[in-house]
Parts: C-alpha cells; sequence; structure tokens
C-alpha cells in the first residue's frame, strides 16, 4: 500500500487524466496551456502568481511544479517569496476582515 | 575561491571516472534509455558530422575564475596552456579550412601567453566570424587586461560572454564572490568602444547557464529579460544572448552528484529530449581542439576523454574530407544538447 498521499512522480503523470475522458481532458490541458500564453501579463509575471495560488490552495504539485517554472524564467528567491507573501497577506487578511462580522455580532449582543 | 577538481584529486578529475557515472545506474538498470538507444528509437543513430562550419580551439585550461558549473574544471591551478607551436600548426588549419567561424575558448583564453599573438595571426587569415569566449571578469582582473577591450576591436572579434543572471546573487554564487560587478564594469568598457550597440557592428552576446539543477528557460524570453534588466539597472546592451543547458560534466555532475540531484536532472534531461533538436546539434557542425592539439566533436567531448571517430585524431593528422561524415561519439552527456529547444555554445537550436 502506498504510505503517503502525494507521490513526486504522480506530477509527471498529470497528462494521464485525459485517459479516462480525453473530452474534458483535451479541452482542459488546451485551456491550461493558453491561460499560461503571453497576453496582457506576461509569461513571467503569471508564472509568479501561479506560485502564489499554489501556495494558497497547498497544492505541492503545483509548488514543485511552479517553483521549477520560475528558477527556469530567472525569477529570483526574493521575488518568488515576495509573492508568496501576497498569497499569505491576502489568506490572513481573509480570515481577519471576518472579524468585523464577529465584532458587528459582538456590538449588537453584548451590553 | 574554490580549486579546481584536478587540485582536489577529487575522482571526479578522471574522465573516465565521469563516463562510468554517466553510463552505469539509471541507464544501466535500463530506468532511462541510453542516448544511443534514445537516437535509435528516431532512426537517428548514429549522428553525422556535416560539412565543417566553426572550429573552436580551447587555448587552455589555465582561468582567473572556478566556476561552480565549469564543465572544463577551469580555473587558476591549472596549467594545460597551447603552445605557440600549436598554435602555429592551427593558423595552417584555419588557412584551409571550409569553416566559417573560428571560436576561441578556455579556460579564459587571455591569460595563455600567445593570445594576442594567436588572435592577430588568425585574424589576418580573414575568417568571417572570429568569436573568443571572455569571461568579461579577466578584463578588470589585472592591469595588463584592461585594454582587452580595445584590442578585440581592433581585430574586429565577437566577443560572446558569460552572464548567468541580471543580479548579483545569482551571478555571483555560480561565477564567485566579486564575478558580478566585475562583469558589469567589463560590459560598460566594451559598450563605451561600441560593443553591443545598436548601430555598431562590433557584436557582444551573453551566455546564460542555468545557477542550478534546472534547465534554461524560453531563450527569446530570457534575452527580453536580461535586456530590460541590464538596460534599466545599469543602461547596458548587448546583442543576442545565448541560453546553454549544463551538461553532467566535469564540475556541474560534481555538484549535481554533491546536492543529490544527478538522478532528478537526468530524468530532466531526458524527458525533454527532443528529436527535432538533433538535427542540429553543434557537433554535427563543429570541431573542437583541445589545447595539446587533439580533435573531438565537442569541447564536452575533450572533456570526457572522448576523441573523434576517424583516422584524423590530431591537428598534424587533419583532414576535413576524413572528418566529415564521421560518426559522432555520444554518451548520455549528450542529452543537455537534445533537451528542449536544444543547447549549443549558440544557444538554442530548435526554435
Amino acid at each position: 500500500m502506498q504510505k503517503t498521499y502525494y507521490d513526486p512522480a504522480d506530477l509527471k503523470k498529470f497528462g494521464k487524466i485525459s485517459e479516462w475522458n480525453e473530452e474534458l481532458g483535451a479541452k482542459f490541458f488546451d485551456y491550461y496551456g493558453k491561460v499560461f500564453e503571453e497576453g496582457a501579463l506576461t509569461e513571467r509575471e503569471k508564472s509568479l502568481i501561479a506560485l502564489a495560488v499554489s501556495h494558497t490552495i497547498q497544492c505541492p504539485y503545483c509548488i514543485d511544479a511552479y517553483t521549477g517554472d520560475g528558477l527556469q524564467r530567472g525569477i529570483t528567491k526574493e521575488e518568488m517569496m515576495e509573492a508568496l507573501h501576497v498569497a499569505a497577506a491576502i489568506r490572513g487578511g481573509a480570515s481577519l476582515v471576518h472579524g468585523v462580522q464577529m465584532m458587528n455580532k459582538v456590538n449588537k449582543l453584548d451590553m | 575561491m574554490i580549486k579546481s577538481l584536478h587540485k582536489r584529486e577529487s575522482e571526479l578529475a578522471n574522465s573516465k571516472r565521469q563516463l562510468e557515472i554517466l553510463s552505469n545506474g539509471i541507464f544501466q538498470k535500463g530506468a532511462l534509455p541510453t542516448f544511443k538507444e534514445q537516437l535509435s528509437k528516431s532512426n537517428q543513430f548514429p549522428v553525422k558530422a556535416k560539412k565543417l562550419e566553426i572550429l573552436q580551439i580551447n587555448v587552455g585550461y589555465m582561468c582567473n575564475q572556478t566556476c561552480s558549473h565549469c564543465h572544463v574544471d577551469a580555473g587558476p591551478d591549472r596549467k594545460e596552456i597551447m603552445t605557440r607551436e600549436t598554435m602555429q600548426h592551427i593558423l595552417e588549419i584555419i588557412k584551409q579550412t571550409s569553416a566559417h567561424t573560428l571560436d576561441l575558448t578556455g579556460g579564459a583564453p587571455e591569460m595563455n601567453p600567445n593570445f594576442r599573438w594567436f588572435v592577430q595571426e588568425a585574424s589576418k587569415i580573414g575568417i568571417k566570424d572570429f568569436i573568443v569566449r571572455s569571461n568579461l571578469t579577466i578584463i578588470t582582473a589585472n592591469k595588463k587586461y584592461h585594454d582587452l577591450p580595445e584590442f578585440f576591436k581592433k581585430h574586429h572579434i565577437h566577443v560572446v560572454s558569460s552572464m548567468p543572471h541580471w543580479t548579483k546573487g545569482k551571478t555571483d554564487k555560480q561565477r564567485g564572490n566579486g564575478a558580478f560587478d566585475a562583469s558589469i564594469t567589463a560590459l560598460k568598457m566594451l559598450n563605451a568602444i561600441g560593443y553591443g550597440m545598436p548601430d555598431s557592428n562590433l557584436r557582444l552576446d551573453l551566455v546564460y547557464n542555468p545557477t542550478g539543477a534546472f534547465l534554461p528557460g524560453n531563450q527569446s524570453s530570457l534575452e527580453k529579460d536580461f535586456k530590460k534588466a541590464l538596460k534599466e539597472d545599469f543602461n547596458l546592451q548587448f546583442n543576442k544572448l545565448f541560453a546553454i543547458t549544463n551538461l553532467p560534466v566535469s564540475r556541474f555532475l560534481d555538484y549535481l552528484m554533491a546536492s543529490d540531484n544527478y538522478e532528478d536532472y537526468m530524468y530532466a534531461l531526458v524527458e525533454a529530449y527532443n528529436p527535432a533538436a538533433v538535427a542540429n546539434v553543434m557537433c554535427t557542425n563543429t570541431l573542437s581542439v583541445s589545447w595539446d592539439g587533439y580533435l573531438y566533436d565537442c569541447d564536452f567531448n575533450q572533456m570526457l576523454g572522448l576523441p573523434v571517430n576517424s583516422k584524423a585524431k590530431h591537428i598534424s593528422e587533419y583532414n576535413e574530407d576524413l572528418l566529415e561524415g564521421r560518426d559522432i561519439v555520444v554518451s548520455q552527456h549528450c542529452y543537455g544538447c537534445t533537451a528542449g529547444a536544444g543547447s549549443s555554445c549558440q544557444g538554442s537550436v530548435a526554435l
């Protein structure tokens, strides 16, 4: 039995997802490829966004993939870490902003 | 500054040991196909040499730097230097060659005591593209090298220089402390006399090697980022960027082994194998000459002690008819030149 839920080798098998549903798999990977092409944002900027989102959703495959992608693009560790702090700030902020709801409730109920 | 593998008497200073590593393990067990097997799958074995276009001369392994990725294992402690006698012999070959490009490399070629004499003599022959691979830092290393930019200009040398990143941290990590600042100073000196400038015919190209166990990204995207950053930060300009894959040879192989990255790196190279890149690999139109006059398919084979598969093995036996059509000598390091967009001393080959 596999001892862990995640195996780094599985990342390389991502494309096999299409084997069980070729049509949807193909549509997904076409879309995915198109999303990361240079547009109003550069491929480099998109790579940094992907890295930050990878940490927000805590996807080990994505972190692995977009750290490597960033290195290949010449993205520095300082840029990567700044992107992560943006993710962390939004994630932390998302918890904290709900504090307003808590404050509203306390203010309403408490004497 | 770190010492060369030779000076440290590392087992990887021995080319036979390097070839053992590249042939055993994952390749022996069949986990990955050997390069020969991979070529055979796409009916591309053996790779044949075409008409010679580039004559690459390694004038010695001595260098003022010991870069962590150097496949030559060059450094200040290396004493292998091409003699004037060998250079004289090569000049005779340049006169008769069909090659349009002469490419001087090292070590730091400028440290060969006969470098300037050789450049002066070779430039009289009138080869179309005369390249010197300058590490940039040599220009500022000692007063006696400060006039190199003027010397290059006088002989209309095409300067190709290493620059792994546009930031100090990444550059110094690969090339040693102070390498970035010295390189920027040298680039300013080259720009000041016209090298790399838009309206000038003095060419200055940069070579990018990844600063770790990963493959280079897209060459044109990297070139755009390099140009933007060097212009904005230092008002520097250059012509083209060549993105070159690090091959698992010598100090880069040592780094891969020591950092436990060897197998993953070889998997990455094999997965990125691109049959389309095979058609234009540099060994098909290049001949590499070592400091002692022996002939190799490329500088990497030179460092691995894999001589050309031809009756003409030394410049004293030089014969382009004999060399054309020879079978290229391959091993697993060749995956480095066929990964993704391919890699050569002139950058990507399958854009």
